[in-house]
């Protein structure tokens, strides 16, 4: 190859990679650089320019309780919906896995809430944990038990909010154990039935250790939505009460577009930015030499 | 590995035939599976039940409760639900088609072409699995507003044409496919573009139709960038006309929220549940929404 025909070459793939490059540029790289800029200015009053005041915002945000506790109520949410999410996709995954009568029934139960709008999922268990009408309460007053307030009270609320988020994922982990279970091959299997080897001890010396790639891959994008998902928030609870179910990406709106305090909004982004990096930094240091998705 | 001797080898001499199969009591283990299926269905299906019956019957099970289509009339008629499939469809369309395009030549260009730096350019463009629109929705919502997009269909779609888990998928696949077939179709007088069409985009058909399927699914389905960058019924897709329609606060009556939200995901639900095997296949080829 020439020269002039190499450089031609990389003329044409710059070109063919420039509209993304643009609309990349816009919509990703210049407000993650725009938004870790306004974290350190406070905007002028009355048209004056900002003033740039280094980490005092952050010092602003690390003395605001609430900050704590929306962070504290992100992390409980993180820990209550992944190891219950994760363990439950992988049970329901062996269901299905093994001989079972009507199988494509499970697995569509199973998998359907994967498919619907989180603020639809939201709107569906309104009807379950509503105060009056709700179906929870209707049951517990059957029972001759007196009802919770599943969304009202502080102590509950978060809680409830945790057991939605696992019926609505748990479906959607499953189809990649399941993938997994698929492939391992079946000679496993017959040799250790030879030996003799429980089901039990089998699961857990050679399915679960076979099955890590695809558990790292799940818990990535577990977290990835315990940061990014708060859709339900706005029809379950809008964050409150006072702050118990508030997250962090839910402060970040409400700051910004209820507050109007943008310097705010985008302090927190900068932390749950943060955040997102150690998950990256997870899956691309432990995952990339087995990428199992493609 | 240490032997378990409690195992009897007889159950092994008989296995599964379709006879045992049928004639067996069902296992702990099956009883297990659809109890915890019918837990994951229920709440739908308490939906179809509140949608489909008068509001009295919400919390009173009657099996021949009388059946009525009257609360998809009411939120038929109390929202412009007309309006907001049409946008969400308009939006949905629009997303996928312009990333196909957008996607396809990034997809391209880096499977095939030697640009200088590369690999940094196309680990700058995985960092985009992380970073998402609807994170940096304060910045995304002043870019918007300057790009008088506030308010749009497009504003909407536009921060999420470029892709990165497209671009990844295609490249991909386009890896994949030999250069062979690529020198063949030079050697008739294709150029670069004639190409790509030609050979590259017909033998990643696959691909494109599993990143298809999730991309629409997700953007049937997304919510909080459009609650942002929209403010009224002529740009508002479905997710959030449901949002707004159904806020408690509203005290709209609950029938009513239940026909409207089915209304809101019957098409996608539907879908899905006569093309179940593409959608998990794709979910499974995708790996990542």
């Amino acid at each position: 190859m020439t020269l002039t025909a190499h450089r031609k070459m990389q003329l044409y793939g710059t070109l063919l990679l420039l509209p993304a490059a643009i609309l990349l540029t816009t919509f990703a790289y210049l407000p993650t650089i725009t938004t870790v800029i306004n974290s350190l200015f406070l905007p002028g009053f009355r048209g004056a320019p900002a003033e740039f005041v280094g980490v005092e915002n952050y010092q602003v945000l690390f003395d605001d309780p609430t900050f704590w506790k929306v962070a504290r109520n992100n992390l409980i949410y993180a820990l209550g919906t992944i190891p219950t999410s994760i363990a439950l996709a992988l049970v329901m995954a062996l269901f299905v896995n093994g001989k079972l009568r009507g199988r494509g029934f499970v697995r569509m139960a199973y998998f359907t809430p994967t498919i619907l709008p989180m603020i639809a999922a939201a709107n569906i268990w309104m009807f379950f944990y509503a105060p009056q009408i709700g179906l929870f309460n209707k049951l517990l007053g059957a029972l001759g038990l007196s009802g919770i307030n599943w969304l009202g009270d502080p102590s509950v609320a978060l809680g409830s909010v945790i057991v939605m988020s696992v019926w609505k994922e748990a479906g959607f982990f499953m189809i990649f154990y399941l993938a997994a279970l698929q492939g391992i091959p079946p000679e496993l299997k017959e040799a250790s039935d030879l030996e003799g080897t429980s089901r039990w001890s089998f699961f857990w010396r050679v399915t679960f250790p076979l099955l890590m790639p695809t558990t790292l891959f799940v818990l990535i994008n577990a977290l990835i939505n315990a940061v990014r998902v708060v859709d339900h928030l706005f029809i379950l609870t809008k964050g409150g009460p006072n702050n118990a179910t508030n997250l962090l990406l839910y402060y970040v709106y409400e700051n910004a577009f209820s507050f109007f305090d943008r310097t705010m909004a985008a302090t927190i982004t900068v932390v749950i930015l943060l955040v997102l990096a150690v998950v990256a930094t997870l899956k691309f240091t432990i995952l990339d030499r087995r990428t199992h998705y493609q | 590995m240490s032997l378990n001797t409690a195992h009897s080898p007889a159950r092994n001499a008989a296995p599964y035939t379709p006879r045992s199969r049928y004639f067996a009591v069902p296992s702990l283990e099956t009883i297990a599976a659809w109890l915890l299926a019918l837990i994951w269905i229920f709440p739908l299906l308490y939906a179809l039940w509140a949608a489909f019956h008068p509001p009295a019957y919400m919390v009173r099970f009657e099996l021949f409760a009388p059946l009525t289509l009257d609360n998809f009339a009411t939120a038929w008629a109390q929202a412009p639900f007309a309006r907001y499939y049409l946008n969400t469809f308009a939006l949905v369309t629009g997303v996928v088609f312009a990333q196909f395009v957008v996607c396809t030549l990034a997809a391209f260009a880096f499977a095939r072409f030697p640009i200088p730096g590369k690999n940094v350019l196309f680990m700058l463009v995985l960092i985009q699995l992380f970073v998402f629109p609807e994170v940096l929705i304060v910045e995304n919502y002043r870019i918007a507003s300057e790009l008088g997009l506030i308010n749009t269909i497009t504003g909407i779609g536009l921060p999420y044409v470029a892709s990165a888990f497209g671009i990844f998928l295609l490249r991909q696949t386009f890896k994949t496919i030999p250069r062979e077939l690529e020198d063949a179709a030079r050697i008739e007088g294709c150029n670069w573009l004639e190409i790509l069409w030609r050979v590259y985009v017909p033998l990643a058909k696959p691909t494109y139709l599993a990143y298809g399927l999730v991309s629409i699914s997700h953007h049937w389905n997304n919510f909080l960038w459009p609650l942002v960058v929209t403010n009224s019924v002529e740009s508002r897709p479905l997710t959030v006309g449901l949002g707004i329609f159904s806020a408690p606060e509203t005290g709209v009556n609950w029938a009513t929220v239940s026909a409207a939200t089915l209304l809101s995901i019957a098409p996608l639900l539907i879908a899905f549940l006569l093309f179940q095997r593409q959608f998990v296949q794709s979910f499974l080829r995708a790996g990542i929404r």
